[in-house]
């Protein structure tokens, strides 16, 4: 009982933060401020987004620009962890992959575009590719790390009671890492996010009408409730993507490590 | 597989037969940044089968790296270590070792840690692997703490778990390389305790690895004196008290006294020959 009036009042005080917030962009549009053209009215802005819902553009926008999302993050994950894995194994592998993956770790994968455009044409596949260079090189400096913080002592441990090299590898350094890949994760989501948002406003892919596109069409038409609603809707999406995805992980780590609480 | 597997339980639930170890002429050195040390000169010992062997000395004689040659995570630059008559070129889970660290996976709860030996056993099915598990948790004291997180253990707890996870694939000698130095001393005394009554029980091959020669006196059928630079044996002592033995009793602190005197004896004349 305690612990639900605890969470009723965080809740509350989350909701009434934002209705503050809110209110004071209204009052700031409402005293002439700046203009409606500048920054419209909270009320504008939701009936823009009810409007897109009514028609369906924002759901299908949503859609597309979530299978994108969701498909490059899991190649980036798939393939991310077992190179991670290898780099933090063997030298030739750390000299070579790692190198290549801390420096591209660097570019802004939005630099890819021109490229992909010229490889894969206007399609989904150049969209995947540079979610893919996005986070694909966070999950293997995450996993890299997390393999070289492992206490020697576990695969000491390990080793005495049986275990091969490869099992040693799957069964102890992947989960004894698990709180530094769970970080990499976190950061190639955010990373990937960030990489197919900066890649939908720049080119108009023919397949599918993403959210970046949606938000750069409301440029061109100057319409900045639009703008502001799907910049909303993307604020939204990684915070629901933060607690679904990420929340149930870093419960696990709290409760079995007993580290806190971030 | 359901009548053939209570069968296969009681029979890996039966105490095993403990090993006979033979250390032969083993030397190994180490390169330092410093130069190589030597930390084994031509050692031999011969442990008997169900003996509880207490390998004593100052930092250095390398005792421990004898201990992690047995076990087979390190090689000898020389000569052999024999475990029933084979030689040791691997670890195995014919020797398990319980390190001065408790060594746990922290993603595991207790019964997930005592299992994960088990897991790389064969001919076992997950029930009774489950079983033989609880079998030792209980045999160590710790049937309520089955499903604890290992990060919610006292340090006695942790170790308590490392020693049911080193019993559980039953193996015929265990290695312990400094299990309680970094306890305190009432919950050492407790498992020293429990270590020999688990060692009647069990009938191990024991060789137990310490800098306290107190604690050696108490645990060990003898104990092994070394010495460093180069490390060597320098003496044994057998020590004929009847178990359970007391930490504190006088007879006891009687043996210690001695081993002590020897240890300061070696030093003093290493001091002189420098």
């Amino acid at each position: 009982m305690n612990r639900l009036l605890g969470a009723l009042r965080r809740l509350l005080t989350s909701l009434l933060f934002f209705a503050a917030l809110v209110w004071v962009w209204h009052f700031l549009v409402h005293r002439g401020t700046w203009s409606a053209v500048v920054l419209p009215d909270p009320s504008a802005v939701w009936a823009y987004l009810v409007g897109a819902v009514k028609d369906g553009t924002l759901l299908s926008a949503c859609g597309v620009t979530m299978r994108r999302l969701l498909i490059g993050y899991a190649i980036s994950i798939v393939l991310g962890i077992p190179l991670g894995l290898l780099t933090a194994r063997f030298k030739v592998c750390s000299d070579t992959i790692g190198v290549l993956a801390l420096g591209l770790q660097t570019l802004p994968s939005v630099c890819w575009v021109p490229l992909t455009l010229l490889w894969y044409g206007q399609t989904e596949a150049a969209m995947l590719f540079v979610v893919v260079m996005g986070s694909l090189w966070s999950m293997v400096i995450a996993t890299d790390n997390g393999v070289r913080n492992v206490p020697p002592i576990f695969s000491r441990a390990a080793r005495t009671m049986g275990a091969k090299p490869i099992y040693t590898l799957v069964f102890v350094m992947l989960p004894a890492s698990l709180p530094f890949i769970v970080s990499g994760m976190k950061q190639g989501w955010a990373f990937a996010w960030r990489s197919l948002m900066a890649a939908e406003i720049y080119v108009t892919i023919l397949t599918g009408f993403g959210l970046g596109q949606l938000l750069d069409s409301g440029r061109d038409l100057s319409a900045m409730d639009q703008v502001i609603g799907i910049m909303i809707v993307i604020i939204v999406i990684g915070l629901l993507a933060d607690k679904i995805l990420f929340s149930p992980w870093e419960r696990f780590l709290h409760h079995r490590w007993g580290t806190g609480r971030a | 597989m359901t009548s053939y597997s209570p069968m296969a339980l009681s029979e890996e639930l039966q105490p095993i037969a403990p090993a006979k170890l033979v250390v032969d002429h083993v030397s190994k050195e180490f390169v330092t940044g410093r130069g190589t040390v030597k930390a084994l000169d031509d050692v031999s010992l011969s442990i008997g089968e169900g003996e509880f062997v207490c390998l004593v000395g100052p930092s250095g004689c390398g005792k421990s790296t004898l201990l992690n040659i047995i076990a087979g995570l390190d090689h000898p630059d020389s000569g052999q270590v024999l475990a029933n008559g084979k030689p040791v070129s691997e670890p195995g889970r014919d020797r398990m070792v319980m390190f001065q660290e408790h060594a746990l996976f922290p993603w595991l709860d207790v019964t997930g840690n005592v299992m994960f030996g088990l897991n790389l056993k064969p001919n076992l099915t997950k029930s009774d692997r489950r079983d033989v598990a609880q079998f030792y948790i209980k045999l160590v004291g710790l049937e309520r703490f089955a499903s604890s997180n290992i990060h919610e253990l006292s340090g006695g707890m942790k170790q308590r778990v490392a020693l049911a996870r080193a019993l559980a694939p039953n193996p015929r000698v265990l290695l312990m390389d400094e299990p309680f130095a970094a306890l305190d001393a009432l919950t050492r005394e407790q498992l020293y305790g429990d270590i020999q009554k688990i060692w009647d029980v069990r009938k191990k091959t024991i060789v137990f690895v310490t800098h306290n020669v107190r604690e050696a006196a108490c645990l060990g059928n003898r104990v092994v004196l070394f010495s460093p630079h180069p490390g060597r044996i320098r003496e044994e002592f057998k020590i004929d008290l009847a178990r359970p033995r007391d930490i504190n009793s006088v007879e006891l602190a009687e043996y210690s006294t001695e081993i002590t005197r020897a240890l300061k004896g070696y030093f003093k004349g290493e001091g002189a020959a420098e």
